[in-house]
């Protein structure tokens, strides 16, 4: 077994150094991601706009598929391996979603305590806009 | 790519890791270093996302997403955007096999694409100006315009970059440091249209679902 | 159309006479040190070997260069609040109006935290991490150098605010409603937003730069179990600044949208939401604190190590704690704010959160002692302020955690209580940090090492002078008094205060034993030069080369064998192998090459962070299209690297005898 002596650089089809083990159709790669991605949008865009599905449903659908695109996006033109030569960018790239969702699921949880909390009854919020 | 091989076939110096081999080789490195700037890129884009989740619905009487957004406006640009990172794509291919017209070609439909991007979602804004709904209407229409905007800003910079390293091209043909930059630029073009699906589901698509 | 927009002669504050004043001596000095510079001829050597440099060390010098300015200025501030607080008691005004107070303890904390603790840290780190992970330079050094001077073009700015405006009246946090157009239609808080996202692309630079160089570019041999623990926490703090500086970058944005562009992200109208502001301000506000403490941390861990002659105890533990930390502070922010009204479970998650963070710096400090115990320890300075800092961050830190829980919050929650502590930990920790770093890696840095005699002066005076000016503070933040306040009509509070005065002037000793140190060294430097790079029989490979060490660091990369490998050749027999340096194969080195082009960038950062503050649009646009011609002309350059002979490297290495390099 030969061990990698070396990282692949993050976008590039063949790990550095052995260009020979680059993908053997790289044209059919980006072309399957875009058929993919064309899909999954217009999969979007159907749930989005239809009545079929259940409401609640709608927004756990779209988060899905949004994040399957970003999968293709990630793997068909980023050549985002879970390879051993690709690991400093897999975890370089987890570290970063990782922060995404602190950030984001973290305002959410306080912002929505604190407006509760701190919602001020609506006539006095209006009383501030007749103000202005 | 793990074929089995004898061990007396592999030399001691394979045998080494790639935490323990030294310094990786330039474009590795360059990439990489792009690569964690995008990350920051993103993070950045999700201080965005969160104040545009929390002000969502602070639309202070003004209009809602419900009632602003044009869908099939949207639909066309995450057409053109999609097909741009298509190109961009095509562009790699045509710049790792060294061909510089069709280099220049892949580039021009990339720009093209990207240009028509924006100028739909110019006109987009223009229109919500136009009809009282721009950023100063409302918490929520500043929250929006702000990270529409700052994608928007991203890609402008992304298309003057891409006639900046045409002329590079040109002038220095491939070299490696034009190379590694064109690298970077993909890496760059491909994170904006990772941004612009969570951008077009989550204010465009779920404010439209309400 | 005004052609300079809002900037008249009535921007220079000629009826405040302190203020006057204090711009007329800043202005002299300025004056006075360009003159000298002149008169000497050093222009040429200054642009050459300095300006334009792209080399870490002189990066980093700079850096650090930059740190110790602002630490005087801030200090300023710090003189000028104590005393305003010792005797406005009971009626009495002091000398200080309530706008010009605001506007000091505003400076006070964001030179502190932005252009002193900052650029000391960062220039610790460039001068050390890439001597220690065996390399010639960082992975971008041309992006270095645009880094340091986009943090000095954010020093610059602020302190042409003291000249030119006002400085913001916000404290250093800046909280809308009052930081919006319609409490602060002045400039100050412009200068504050300008100047810290110029700086803040810069830092931002240098998260990328060092994380890319420690995780793609360490010497042969060197797995990430042999890194030496400063390098570990070089790469914590390099992660945490990628990852919470474009937090900072967007609420800052938003806060500018909302000032210039009259949008309602934190405003009344519209139904902004100012808390959104302060909970993304801490979500960068709390990793930052990290960002000044992890590269202290680092130090202390090389100090401690080095000068007890024992390798560090528990390294995996160190580095678990690490990284632990690294994650644990993006998940305790809230604690900033545990008044502003959410609920118990949210208040009571963050609370335990912020308990747990204290466990891996637990950790470390046991690791530290157990390091210390059976070793034999030589009280030297480095040392010193590593035993100061273990005794005064413990104390700061516990008392963290009694501020970690909400209950007790509610009653100390920007009281002085609040500020005492954050002086403790930053203070105890990251200044203690630089000071000990400062001493540990000068004569690495210069060829000679400082004074012992004075430096042990200005520990002691820095030790007292810090128990003395923020222990009362405790006493008289559980007595009721509130932070940032003028005048106080309580009467019994006084006494606390001028203790708390007569301290902060023992620390002024203290910094003035560290001017002394350095100028008695300078003058003695002959006779403590360090000749064998070697001065404290270290254990890491920056003492494998000469002091100061050439341009390309080592003439042949090392191979890292083992951990502590500099100790470890040393000790080794093949230490009797390599001395001899007849056998090695000396070729061509490709340097990076020095280039204006970070000078350039930020002269424009500055001509545009002015005129966007002054509202002069023609002369903003043309900053910026000065600023993105710089770099078409990098981009475009011809040669990026020089080549340095091989004849010129053997030359060098014969002639200075450094140790031995594995």
């Amino acid at each position: 077994m030969t061990t990698t002596p070396y990282d692949r650089a993050p976008g590039d089809n063949s790990p550095s150094g052995r260009p020979q083990e680059a993908d053997a159709y790289p044209l059919l790669v980006y072309t399957t991601g875009l058929f993919l991605a064309v899909l999954l949008t217009a999969t979007s865009f159907w749930v989005a706009n239809t009545s079929l599905l259940w409401p609640p449903g709608v927004a756990l659908g779209l988060a899905v598929l949004a994040i399957a695109q970003m999968g293709v996006h990630l793997v068909f033109f980023l050549h985002i391996t879970t390879g051993a030569d690709n690991t400093n960018n897999v975890l370089a790239l987890a570290f970063g979603v990782l922060i995404v969702a602190l950030v984001i699921a973290g305002s959410l949880w306080i912002m929505d305590n604190l407006n509760a909390n701190m919602a001020m009854p609506m006539n006095e919020l209006m009383d501030l806009h007749m103000q202005h | 790519m793990n074929v089995a091989v004898a061990v007396h076939d592999v030399r001691p110096e394979d045998m080494v890791g790639a935490a323990e081999a030294g310094p990786a080789p330039k474009r590795t490195v360059v990439a990489y270093g792009f690569w964690i700037f995008l990350l920051s890129d993103i993070v950045m884009f999700s201080a965005f996302f969160a104040a545009y989740a929390v002000l969502v619905r602070a639309t202070a009487g003004g209009p809602t997403g419900a009632q602003l957004f044009n869908q099939v406006s949207v639909a066309i640009e995450t057409a053109c955007l999609l097909a741009s990172s298509y190109t961009c794509g095509l562009m790699s291919l045509a710049i790792g096999s060294q061909r510089q017209r069709t280099t220049y070609l892949w580039a021009a439909i990339t720009f093209a694409l990207g240009a028509a991007f924006l100028a739909l979602e110019i006109r987009e804004f223009a229109a919500m100006i136009a009809a009282g709904a721009g950023p100063q209407r409302s918490a929520f229409l500043s929250a929006f315009f702000a990270l529409v905007g700052c994608h928007g800003l991203h890609v402008s910079i992304g298309l003057v970059w891409l006639v900046v390293m045409m002329a590079q091209v040109a002038i220095k043909g491939f070299a490696a440091t034009v190379e590694r930059r064109l690298l970077c630029f993909s890496l760059f073009w491909h994170a904006l249209d990772i941004i612009w699906v969570g951008l077009f589901t989550v204010v465009y698509l779920m404010g439209v679902s309400q | 159309m005004n052609l300079l927009g809002k900037l008249s002669w009535d921007a220079i504050p000629f009826d405040q006479p302190i203020i006057m004043a204090a711009s007329g001596m800043m202005v002299l000095g300025i004056v006075l040190v360009l003159a000298w510079v002149t008169l000497k001829g050093w222009w040429p050597y200054l642009w050459r070997e300095w300006l334009t440099s792209v080399d870490h060390k002189r990066i980093g010098v700079m850096y650090c260069v930059l740190a110790l300015l602002m630490l005087l200025r801030g200090f300023a501030d710090a003189i000028m609040m104590r005393s305003q607080q010792a005797v406005a008691a009971a009626g009495a005004q002091g000398y200080l109006p309530p706008e010009h107070f605001d506007q000091i303890f505003s400076a006070h904390g964001t030179i502190m935290i932005f252009f002193m603790a900052m650029p000391f840290m960062i220039g610790l780190m460039n001068f050390a991490v890439p001597l220690q992970l065996g390399i010639r330079d960082v992975a971008f050094p041309t992006l270095n150098s645009v880094s340091l001077w986009l943090t000095a073009s954010g020093i610059l700015l602020t302190n042409i605010s003291l000249v030119v405006g006002e400085f913001a009246k916000t404290g250093w946090v800046a909280y809308p409603p009052l930081s919006e157009l319609q409490f602060s239609p002045g400039v100050g808080v412009d200068y504050y937003l300008w100047a810290l996202q110029i700086s803040g692309l810069g830092t931002l630079l240098t998260g990328i730069n060092f994380v890319t160089t420690i995780l793609k570019m360490r010497a042969p041999g060197m797995g990430y179990m042999r890194m030496p623990v400063f390098c570990w926490t070089a790469l914590a703090t390099n992660l945490l600044i990628v990852a919470a500086f474009p937090v900072l970058t967007a609420t800052f944005a938003m806060l500018l949208l909302d000032r210039y562009l009259g949008f309602h992200f934190f405003t009344f109208e519209g139904q902004g939401n100012q808390m959104m502001y302060v909970n993304l301000f801490w979500v960068w506000g709390h990793p930052e604190v990290y960002i000044l403490v992890l590269p202290a941390f680092g130090v202390f861990s090389e100090v401690i190590s080095t000068f007890s002659g024992k390798p560090l105890f528990g390294y995996r533990s160190m580095v678990a704690a690490t990284m632990a930390i690294c994650v644990l502070s993006f998940l305790v922010w809230l604690h900033h704010f545990f008044t502003m009204g959410a609920g118990a479970n949210v208040n009571g998650f963050f609370g335990v959160m912020t308990m747990i963070i204290a466990v891996p710096t637990g950790v470390k400090i046991f690791n530290w002692l157990f390091t210390m115990w059976g070793g034999r320890v030589r009280f030297t300075v480095p040392i010193l302020w590593s035993l100061g800092f273990m005794v005064t961050f413990v104390i700061g830190g516990m008392t963290g955690v009694l501020l970690a829980v909400p209950p007790a919050d509610f009653q100390l929650h920007n009281s002085l209580f609040l500020v005492a502590h954050f002086h403790n930990v930053i203070i105890g920790g990251t200044v203690f940090g630089a000071m000990a770093g400062y001493n540990y890696w000068f004569p690495k840095a210069f060829g000679f090492t400082l004074d012992e005699r004075w430096g042990k002066a200005s520990f002691w005076c820095w030790l007292t002078g810090f128990y003395l000016a923020f222990m009362p503070l405790y006493a008289l933040g559980l007595m009721g008094m509130t932070r940032r306040m003028q005048h106080y009509d309580d009467p019994s509070w006084r006494p606390w205060l001028i203790l708390a005065a007569f301290g902060a002037l023992v620390i002024m000793v203290g910094i003035a034993c560290q001017i002394v140190q350095l100028v008695v060294s300078i003058r003695t430097r002959a006779e403590h030069r360090d000749a064998t790079g070697d001065p404290w029989n270290g254990r890491t490979l920056e003492w494998a080369t000469a002091s100061p060490p050439p341009a390309w660091n080592f003439a042949l990369l090392p191979h890292v064998f083992a951990m502590d490998v500099f100790w470890a050749s040393k000790e080794s027999a093949r230490a009797k192998q390599s001395v001899a340096k007849d056998g090695r194969n000396y070729e061509a080195i490709d340097m990076p090459r020095n280039s204006a082009t970070g000078f350039v960038t930020a002269f424009f950062a500055v001509v545009t962070g002015f005129a966007l503050i002054w509202h002069i649009w023609w002369m903003a646009a043309l900053g910026v299209l000065g600023a993105f011609a710089t770099i078409l002309v990098f981009a475009f350059r011809e040669h990026e690297e020089v080549e340095i002979p091989a004849r010129q490297i053997e030359q060098f290495d014969r002639a200075h005898p450094a140790g031995v390099v594995p």
